[in-house]
């Protein structure tokens, strides 16, 4: 018990401690966590064998990772997204593995290691490379789409490559094989005929679609008529670990197989239920995982082959983001698309740390390669962070500084710019076109781009926040500048720029929340305009009208709560104060109250008519009076 | 005849007469009530559907609460941009021309402060000079308004009766049952003088 409980300390306290540290220093919090990793295996040897049984506890982290995706995930996206998953991730795990082998095969390796090598090589990182993607908010980015999609079709290669590798068992080590069947995990379908475990496993991915589909809905009704949260809470988790199990079972990846569930649960009403409850384990199940890589490393070896390992791992990430940068390009991602891409990706995965242990067992691989090779995985894992560091540090800058500049040459400056071409920036851009201005519209999306040009709208791909590209774009002649762009940090950063560039242009901008509202007040935009205010308002006027409230009566409530929620912002913004967050500043919680009590004074108002309420306009002079009474 | 009631009053919540006429109006059958300030809460006046429903009817009738000597707001409105040249009035602007425009409003102050003696010294009739005027140009006849004085504190006695000769006028002026003839006679019409000018039918 003690030493459980010794254990667990360990771990937390080096997690506690170094992530907030890592990410001080915009490290991300993997890297934090292999730092942990290491200062507490190879440095101060505070945990050691341990760590391997650890590790495939810690690799169930995945597991729920892919569950958590596959809930974000509905089918219909799954499905549009097909071609970018078979494309895009075949070609990347062809790609990589036929340029391992090779070179390889010019090592004087034989073309079964060679071949095996080549498919441990080609996963990369799903942990690693989506927490990281996740905390930069690049997921939607062009270049996270595709990377997503490589990751996941890497996660679907490995059912085949399970099936195929022993197939290349070198039949000197054949007989070796055999006792280390022992070890491996209990299977129903061992030792049966081949189109039985065809039909079994077929079986079980069924069971799971159709079991999530129509069994988990009143299972989970039944179980939150509970009203306990915990049981709720171990219910999710019996469905991932009921579902990693049974594809256990039958010899399927238990992370394919929760992220079929995930996408089958996705529309269900208890997906958010379901994501609150598993995402805590999940995040600490992964940064488990990542100390377990880095406390696992055997520094004795390495340092005692440092150049060769070292060598090794270089060349493994040179080749795959070589293949990566390939791929892509074929693939039309552009710029820091491409380069988050091709780096991203460049690390072997924790796939292969499974693949190399499943290898040896059934004698594809020599065992004496092995440990050499789990420090190369692991290294190029290490060295991922950096790659985010060297692509968020060194080539970003480059980029926006214009050298290898991706973006489209803006040919037509116009009076007025708008920066985001989304659902905010096409409304304004209509309404302005249909009314003869012209305007020159910057987005960042390709994408997006390339749909508006086939509606003929002409829009340019680029990050307005470059300020080369708003020069491009005639920032020192515009008449106007419209920033509806959906990321407040950008916003307020253009805005910020541009107010210094050019202190007489009128800013409209799109503000997230009354505090964006604020700071964007300091920044000298002239039109702040919050992004989901006014159809809230319409929602609530239309709730009303439902309600039985005259339309016109509507109509006057709606105004009144807008013009109170003005004056309300107007003076909350007189006690804000950027250097304190608005919930420790004594100020603006006494403003805030103040306000509250007033509006609902005011919307009583709309009641008791007596005062400034929404019926101090048609008052005949005996309802006042009657009403005063 | 087609009639046509085109209701505004801004604050229905509070209103006592023009409520219960409306809903009168609206159990009158073949008369068509239009609840402006409801179809258009924004102002957002339809030009093309307006126009057709004045088309489609031969009695128009403005019914409102007076306000500040005037109509309601969006029946200003309504006019200046439904009554559009060429349309109402001008050139080939004949479209209304024959039928008929009634007024039946409310007044909150009694007849008498409408006397030459009364606070607001202005006979009603000469305060409603710029519809009676807006008629004459798109050749519509002008009826002598449809009148309940001291609406404001008019209890239930003296508002239903008034309810009750609005559903008769209503089903005079859709059964033809209107003496256009004696109606011009008169300056105002109430309860009191309806019978006068509507034929048995
Ligand atoms: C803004 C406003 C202006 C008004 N102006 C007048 C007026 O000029 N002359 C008058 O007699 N009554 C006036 N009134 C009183 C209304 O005509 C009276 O309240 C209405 O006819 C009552 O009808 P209701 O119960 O349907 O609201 C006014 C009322 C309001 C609210």
């Amino acid at each position: 018990m003690s030493g459980l409980l010794f254990q667990a300390f360990v771990y937390l306290c080096a997690a506690v401690i170094a992530v907030p540290i890592a990410k001080r220093f915009g490290l991300g919090s993997v890297l934090g966590y292999l730092i942990a990793g290491i200062v507490l295996g190879p440095l101060i040897g505070l945990v050691g064998a341990e760590t391997q049984s650890i590790q495939q506890f810690a690799e169930f982290g995945v597991v729920m990772m892919l569950f958590l995706v596959g809930l974000e995930l509905e089918p219909r996206q799954l499905w549009a997204m097909r071609q970018r998953l078979l494309g895009v991730g075949g070609a990347q795990v062809a790609g990589t593995a036929a340029v391992v082998m090779a070179a390889a095969m010019l090592a004087g390796i034989g073309w079964t290691v060679a071949l095996a090598l080549g498919l441990v090589a080609s996963a990369s990182s799903t942990a690693i490379v989506l927490q990281t993607l996740g905390e930069k908010g690049l997921l939607k980015s062009d270049g996270g789409r595709a990377s997503f999609a490589v990751l996941l079709f890497q996660d679907i290669s490995v059912i085949p490559m399970l099936a195929l590798l022993p197939l290349l068992a070198l039949p000197a080590l054949r007989g070796q094989a055999g006792g280390d069947a022992a070890h491996a995990a209990p299977s129903l379908v061992a030792g049966l005929p081949g189109w039985e475990t065809g039909a079994i496993t077929i079986l079980a991915v069924a069971a799971v679609v159709v079991g999530g589909h129509y069994l988990t809905r009143p299972l989970f009704r039944f179980i939150a008529s509970a009203e306990l949260r915990e049981v709720f809470t171990a219910a999710a988790l019996l469905l991932v670990v009921g579902i990693a199990l049974l594809m256990t079972l039958v010899g399927l990846s238990p992370a394919l197989g929760t992220f079929l569930a995930g996408v089958v649960l996705a529309n269900s009403e208890y997906r958010h239920e379901l994501e609150s409850d598993v995402e805590p384990f999940k995040g600490l199940l992964l940064g488990l995982f990542f100390i377990t890589v880095g406390a696992g490393m055997n520094f004795g070896l390495l340092l005692a082959h440092l150049p060769l390992i070292l060598g090794l791992t270089l060349a493994l990430i040179v080749a795959k983001a070589l293949v990566l940068a390939i791929v892509g390009r074929l693939f039309r991602l552009r710029g820091p698309d491409l380069w988050l891409f091709a780096l991203g990706l460049a690390q072997a995965g924790e796939f292969a740390f499974v693949l190399l242990s499943f290898t040896v067992q059934n004698a594809v691989i020599p065992a004496a390669m092995a440990p050499m090779l789990l420090l190369v995985v692991a290294l190029s894992m290490l060295l991922t962070p950096l790659l985010f560091i060297l692509f968020d540090r060194v080539v970003l800058p480059r980029l926006t500084r214009g050298r290898t500049r991706p973006a489209d040459t803006i040919d037509a400056p116009a009076p007025v710019i708008i920066a985001g071409i989304g659902r905010f920036g096409q409304i304004i851009n209509r309404m302005l076109r249909s009314n003869g201005y012209e305007t020159v519209v910057l987005d960042l999306s390709a994408e997006m781009v390339d749909s508006m040009a086939t509606f003929g709208i002409k829009a340019f791909f680029g990050d307005a926040t470059r300020p080369d590209l708003l020069d491009a774009a005639g920032l020192r002649t515009a008449r106007m500048l419209v920033l509806a762009i959906d990321d407040p940090e950008r916003v307020l950063a253009i805005a910020r720029h541009v107010r210094q560039m050019r202190p007489d242009l009128h800013i409209v901008a799109r503000a997230h929340d009354r505090h964006h509202v604020y700071e964007l007040f300091q920044a000298g935009c002239n039109d702040i305009i919050r992004e989901v205010f006014d159809s809230s308002v319409r929602a609530g006027r239309s709730a009303l009208e439902a309600l039985g409230h005259h339309p016109y009566e509507a109509e006057k409530i709606a105004q009144t709560f807008v013009k109170g929620d003005r004056q309300t912002l107007r003076k909350l913004a007189g006690v804000w104060n950027p250097a304190i967050p608005s919930s420790s500043n004594p100020a603006y919680i006494a403003a805030a109250r103040e306000a509250r009590r007033e509006e609902e004074a005011m919307m009583a108002g709309a009641r008791s008519a007596t005062r400034d309420g929404v019926n101090r306009a048609w008052m005949p002079p005996g309802a006042r009076d009657s009403a005063e009474d | 005849m087609k009639t046509l009631v085109l209701y505004a009053h801004p604050a229905q919540q509070h209103s006592r007469v023009n409520r219960t006429l409306a809903e009168t109006a609206q159990q009158v059958a073949g008369v068509e009530v239009v609840d402006l300030y409801a179809e258009y809460p924004r102002f957002t006046i339809d030009i093309d559907r307006e126009q057709q429903r004045l088309r489609d009817h031969d009695a128009i009738v403005f019914q409102f609460p007076l306000m500040w000597y005037s109509t309601p707001p969006i029946l200003k409105e309504w006019q200046d941009l439904v009554l559009e040249h060429g349309f109402a009035y001008g050139h080939g602007g004949t479209a209304l021309s024959g039928k008929l425009w009634l007024c039946a409003l409310t007044a909150g102050a009694p007849l008498t402060a409408y006397g030459p003696e009364g606070r607001h010294r202005m006979p009603l009739r000469s305060l409603l000079a710029p519809l009676e005027t807006t008629a004459n140009l798109c050749r519509m006849p002008f009826l002598p308004p449809y009148v309940l004085y001291g609406a404001l504190d008019a209890t239930e006695t003296r508002c239903m009766p008034h309810a009750e000769g609005y559903r008769h006028l209503l089903e005079a002026l859709r059964d033809d049952r209107l003496d256009l003839a004696a109606a011009r006679t008169l300056d105002h019409l109430t309860v009191e003088t309806l019978p006068t000018v509507i034929k048995r039918g």
